[in-house]
């Protein structure tokens, strides 16, 4: 199966997305780049890290009106895959796919470490080769990776599952200081209402070796192959 | 913009260059605030044969300023060992290149940006680390790894702060927009660094060996075209700059000098001009870096013994009005000077517009090796291009010791030696220090993981990544001890190569090459240029023991501030290589039962340690630790094999803070979290020489216990003195090593949290503000 | 056509946790500035832009904001729109 791989100018984590992909077996990564109308016959889209246009005005803002990104949203709007890491996750609010917005971190200054996710919710296609509750060691790389958004959609994010991974201690607790940037809820990732749109600030493109030092996030994209070979068969 | 692709050679201008309206006329003293002395000035009218002009004065002011053209340091250079059967590239161009294998070879370079970040630490650090990736990629390689080397002065002074916050975050934000894991490097706080910080990039990037490309300017009648950001006012003499030295009121004058960094555009022309290398339209490519125009392009004309002619009005300007002068000498960021096949101008066009940037057709190759700028067609400057960047006068100047050092050297020690019994406070009051305690304050603003190869990330003793679709890797280390340089530089110099190797072999890398940094103070002083020769001596020696050449790097003087000069600081940039990544040893320890072993020898030495430092007012004197190079080479090579051969659970070397201090970062420093430790030591030395004192040539590693015999009986083989040393502990043990005389007892987890919260206690207060702070008080 | 000079006022909204303007605020606390209610910390956007009048270059700037210039989940914009003096030609400003 074909995935693609957006590159928009100032994108760093294209290629590392891209490898990530090709250690599956059944997927043919492709890149797609900023000016391309058309994303051709893919199954699903990523959209990696980095700083797209230098995260100048804000993060995504600029990315999000590239040509690329209309079909991006015609392709997420018909029920296709779409995967936003990190400044990807970001595009994705700015262009409305995905809700709030991603703040400086509360800290004001750069992040990059490893942290532990909780898998709050194996209802997705990103997620389905995890346990709810599992806790998967992944790293971060960001600036302005502090989720916000209105109570109201706060409510309806967790009241609907929507929520896909929240930031936790090593044992899987709940605290400020594992809450690297000050995000609502301790949200490090959610999907749309259809659920077929996934956002995250944690990097699971990096955690897919040992040799990295984890591999706990080959899982999202093993799920994400799960779902659509299911998916051809039926 | 006129055409300047036009299909034969222009006619040669045989009129001298004349003065241009409203420059002025050259004086003695114009001469002298270019930096030239009356005797360098009677070179360059000997060289062009008449006066030169207010242009030509400046072409000439900043390629023969210490920063170009070396005078003080090139004939010091050319004692370092520079070849190897592995070194594809030596010094003297943009990077150094070695052969790492499998058909790949690595560009690396190291280079300082003081003087800028003393004056705007963020931007100043920010523009070093642009300047450093784009000396790599211009060699064809695509940059995979970052580090830095930091000097700052103590953190009790609310200036230092800002200078230190401010770097850190140049050198992250600059790194991480561009996509370069930083991998590491090291810090180094002490009072001889305040309102004089040192801020040395050194990037590594990997290409095949056939993609190598040189910055030279060959093929008469090939264009050179400007490529990338275009030319403002900014940073105009930066290169003569960086030549002086700093004084009190330099940070408001200096300002406008400072230049802005656009990592975004950066990484636009990295892709672009990786991009270009390979399309084989251009035959040449360089960074304009210090001294801009006039030194990239005088330089690759002299390279290729060729000559260029450059017509300013072609040049891309951000501001109207801008003097030959201005554009020659402007230090704009992100630009990079092309030489273009003649005929393939458009293609190159075509290739920069992808990635949204500008290449303009500014000048042509000549074969009369002259670098000549046109205005309009008039001939404003007309200088011989060999002259110009060879020629450049060099001094051997007398060096003699300073007696302070000769008398702190000499100082009897034996009343610090006193302290016995319980010892657990000082030792608590080193992991304290910031020179010992954890970076990663530091560290966890930097990307290290981004690009999907960092194998040991930055904390360790060397950083690792893998050479993407193979099993290789390569490591790189940056080491200097200043203290011990200033109370005896040639000893110091040893020692930091010896440290870099030491530390490479730790993760498993056979050390290969260097590329240094020779941060030193005014050389015209005797007692700095003593330095400067003691340290390239040093250099050269240990680098030649330990067969890792010079393949090129950076010279930083005038590094004095109100007549104060900097410890003389030669950073050694070390890289290595690794056969097998999954071989690779962190310096953490793994499991508790293991068993620690001692590589190497106590000795009693505490002459600039961190412990007199820390623990007598800042006291600096002593001699500091004797480096044998024979002994630390066999000790290298056992390390080397034992984790070739799978032994070794961890490896540390033993640096700042002795042996106690090294012991306890391997304790904190494993992934699953601190382990308790239990270690006796029945030396018959000072207790707070054995547990503090420096001495070199020290490997701490823990090993499973049925290793235990084997590894002790290997080592002995490589004729290394090996010891066992006592256990790994459970998490939540004591830490507790036990001598004859002194001992230390304290929980682990006390141990772990005052090194980890040290740099985040002292920088995250509530003055610390974002871009703030530049008058605070000191 | 005239030129006008519209400054753009991008600024967090209120209730929002704005992190630097509270950095600042507890600096500015313990530099001494009593009485300190709040800080918050926006951006400015200057714009140089033709239209036919006042009310068009105020509705032009306004479609560019909510479009791009302020993200409306986080923040507010305000308008300053000046008529520009004649021939304040500064020159090309590429990057």
């Amino acid at each position: 199966m074909k995935i693609a791989v957006v590159t928009f100018p100032g994108s760093n984590c294209d290629h590392d997305c891209y490898r990530a992909l090709k250690l599956l077996d059944e997927v043919e990564p492709e890149f797609r780049w900023h000016r391309d109308r058309e994303l051709g016959a893919v199954q699903a889209v990523v959209l990696p890290g980095g700083f797209s246009y230098g995260d100048y005005l804000r993060a995504g803002a600029i990315a999000r009106f590239s040509p690329i990104m209309e079909a991006v949203v015609a392709f997420a709007r018909e029920g296709g895959l779409v995967v936003g890491i990190c400044n990807g996750f970001q595009v994705l609010c700015e262009v409305g796919l995905l809700p709030g917005a991603l703040l400086r971190n509360e800290s004001l200054r750069f992040r990059s470490h490893e942290v532990h996710l909780r898998v709050e919710s194996t209802g997705t296609p990103f997620t389905s080769r995890y346990r709810k509750g599992q806790i998967l060691r992944v790293p971060i790389a960001h600036g302005e990776g502090n989720y916000h958004a209105e109570p109201e959609v706060l409510a309806e994010l967790e009241g609907t599952d929507r929520i896909v991974f929240r930031y936790v201690t090593p044992s899987g607790e709940l605290s400020p200081e594992a809450n690297p940037n000050g995000s609502a809820h301790h949200i490090a990732g959610i999907v749309n209402e259809s659920r077929n749109v996934l956002g995250m600030m944690p990097h699971p493109e990096r955690a897919v070796e040992e040799v990295l030092g984890s591999t706990d996030g080959l899982g999202l994209f093993q799920s994400m192959v799960d779902h659509l070979t299911a998916g051809v068969t039926t | 913009m006129s055409e300047t692709t036009e299909a034969t050679s222009r006619p040669r201008s045989t009129k001298h260059p004349q003065p241009r309206p409203g420059d002025p006329p050259i004086t003695p003293e114009l001469v002298d605030e270019h930096g030239l002395s009356p005797e360098e000035y009677e070179r360059i009218q000997r060289i062009l044969d008449r006066t030169p002009t207010f242009t030509e004065l400046g072409i000439f002011s900043a390629m023969w300023s210490e920063h170009c053209g070396y005078k003080n340091s090139k004939r010091l250079l050319m004692l370092l060992p520079t070849e190897a059967p592995w070194v594809i590239q030596g010094p003297g161009e943009n990077a150094g290149v070695i052969d790492v294998g499998g058909g790949l070879a690595l560009a690396f370079k190291i280079e300082s940006h003081n003087h800028p970040s003393a004056v705007e630490p963020y931007q100043g650090a920010a523009t070093g680390v642009g300047g450093i990736l784009r000396d790599i990629f211009t060699m064809g390689a695509r940059p995979v790894a970052v580090l830095d080397s930091l000097r700052f002065g103590d953190l009790d002074s609310g200036r230092n702060r800002y200078l230190f916050s401010g770097v850190v975050k140049g050198v992250g934000d600059y790194g991480n927009c561009v996509g370069i894991p930083n991998i590491g490097g090291e810090v180094f706080f002490d009072r001889a660094y305040d309102g004089n910080p040192l801020v040395n990039a050194m990037a590594l990037g990997v290409m095949k060996r056939e993609e190598l490309i040189l910055a030279e300017a060959s093929g008469v009648g090939n264009t050179l075209m400007a490529v990338g950001a275009r030319t403002g006012r900014d940073g105009i003499h930066g290169a003569t700059f960086a030549s002086e030295e700093l004084s009190a009121d330099s940070d408001e004058a200096s300002r406008p000098q400072v230049q802005v960094g656009d990592p975004f555009t950066e990484k636009l022309l990295l892709e672009a001009s990786l991009e270009l290398i390979r399309s084989g339209h251009i035959v040449g490519i360089q960074d304009m870096g210090a001294a801009g125009l006039t030194s990239s392009a005088s330089e690759m004309a002299g390279r290729a013994g060729s000559g260029v002619v450059l017509e300013m009005s072609d040049v891309p300007v951000r501001e109207p009005g801008m003097t030959p002068y201005e554009i020659l000498l402007s230090e704009s960021q992100e630009r990079m000077l092309v030489v273009a096949k003649k005929g393939h101008e458009a293609q190159v066009r075509e290739i920069l517009e992808k990635w949204e940037l500008e290449a303009e057709a500014i000048g042509e190759v000549t074969d009369d090796g002259h670098f000549r700028i046109e205005e309009d067609g008039t001939v404003v400057a007309d200088i011989p291009a060999l002259p110009l960047t060879d020629g450049c006068p060099t001094y051997e100047r007398e060096g003699v010791e300073s007696d302070e050092v000769k008398a702190l050297r000499a100082r009897d020690l034996s009343e610090f030696l006193e302290p016995r019994g319980d010892l657990t406070d000082r030792f608590l009051r080193l992991m304290e220090s910031p020179n010992i305690a954890s970076k990663d304050w530091i560290y966890h603003q930097f990307d290290t993981t981004v690009r999907t190869s960092t194998v040991v990330r930055p904390g360790g003793d060397a950083g690792v990544i893998r050479l993407q679709g193979t099993n290789r890797g390569v490591a790189a280390t940056t080491d200097c001890n200043g203290r011990y340089c200033f109370l005896n530089p040639r000893e110091g110099a040893r020692a930091a190569v010896a440290e870099a190797a030491r530390n490479l072999v730790c993760v498993g890398a056979l050390p290969t090459a260097v590329t240094n940094n020779l941060n030193f103070g005014n050389p015209l002083k005797p007692h700095i240029y003593h330095q400067m020769r003691e340290a390239v001596l040093g250099m050269a020696e240990a680098c030649q023991l330990f067969e890792t050449p010079v393949t090129g790097g950076n010279v930083s003087l005038y590094n004095e501030t109100d007549g104060q000069a900097i410890y003389p600081t030669p950073v050694i940039g070390m890289v290595g290589t690794v056969d097998d990544v999954s071989q690779v040893v962190g310096h953490g320890f793994r499991s508790p039962g293991d068993t620690l072993i001692l590589l190497g020898e106590n000795r009693e030495e505490i002459g600039g340690s961190e412990y007199l430092y820390r623990l007598h007012d800042g006291l600096v004197a002593g001699e500091p630790p004797v480096v044998d190079l024979l002994a630390e080479r066999r000790l290298q090579h056992a390390v080397l094999a034992l984790i070739q051969q799978g032994l070794l659970k961890s490896a540390h070397d033993c640096a700042e803070g002795g042996l106690a201090c090294a012991l306890a970062e391997a304790a904190v420093g494993g992934t699953g979290g601190p382990l308790g430790l239990s270690v006796e030591v029945h030396d018959r030395i000072a207790p707070v020489a054995l547990l503090f004192g420096e001495t070199t040539g020290r490997i701490v590693v823990s090993v499973d216990p049925e290793d235990e015999a084997s590894v002790l009986g290997r080592a002995r083989n490589h004729g290394v003195p090996a010891r066992v040393l006592g256990h790994v502990g459970d998490p939540g043990d004591d830490f507790r090593i036990d001598s004859p005389e002194g001992a230390i007892r304290v929980p682990i987890n006390e141990v772990a949290r005052r090194y980890r919260n040290t740099l985040a206690d002292l920088m995250d207060r509530d003055s610390d503000i974002p871009g703030g702070e530049s008058h605070a008080s000191t | 056509m005239k030129r006008f000079h519209v400054e753009v006022r991008v600024k967090p909204r209120p209730g929002l946790l704005d992190p630097e303007g509270k950095a600042i605020h507890h600096a500015l606390d313990s530099l001494g500035y009593e009485g300190l209610a709040g800080v918050r910390v926006g951006k400015v956007i200057d714009l140089e832009l033709a239209a036919g009048n006042r009310e068009e270059a105020d509705a032009r700037a306004r479609e560019m904001c909510r479009k791009l210039l302020a993200n409306p989940v986080t923040e507010d914009f305000e308008l300053a729109v000046a008529e520009a003096p004649e021939s304040d030609d500064e020159g090309g400003q590429a990057s």
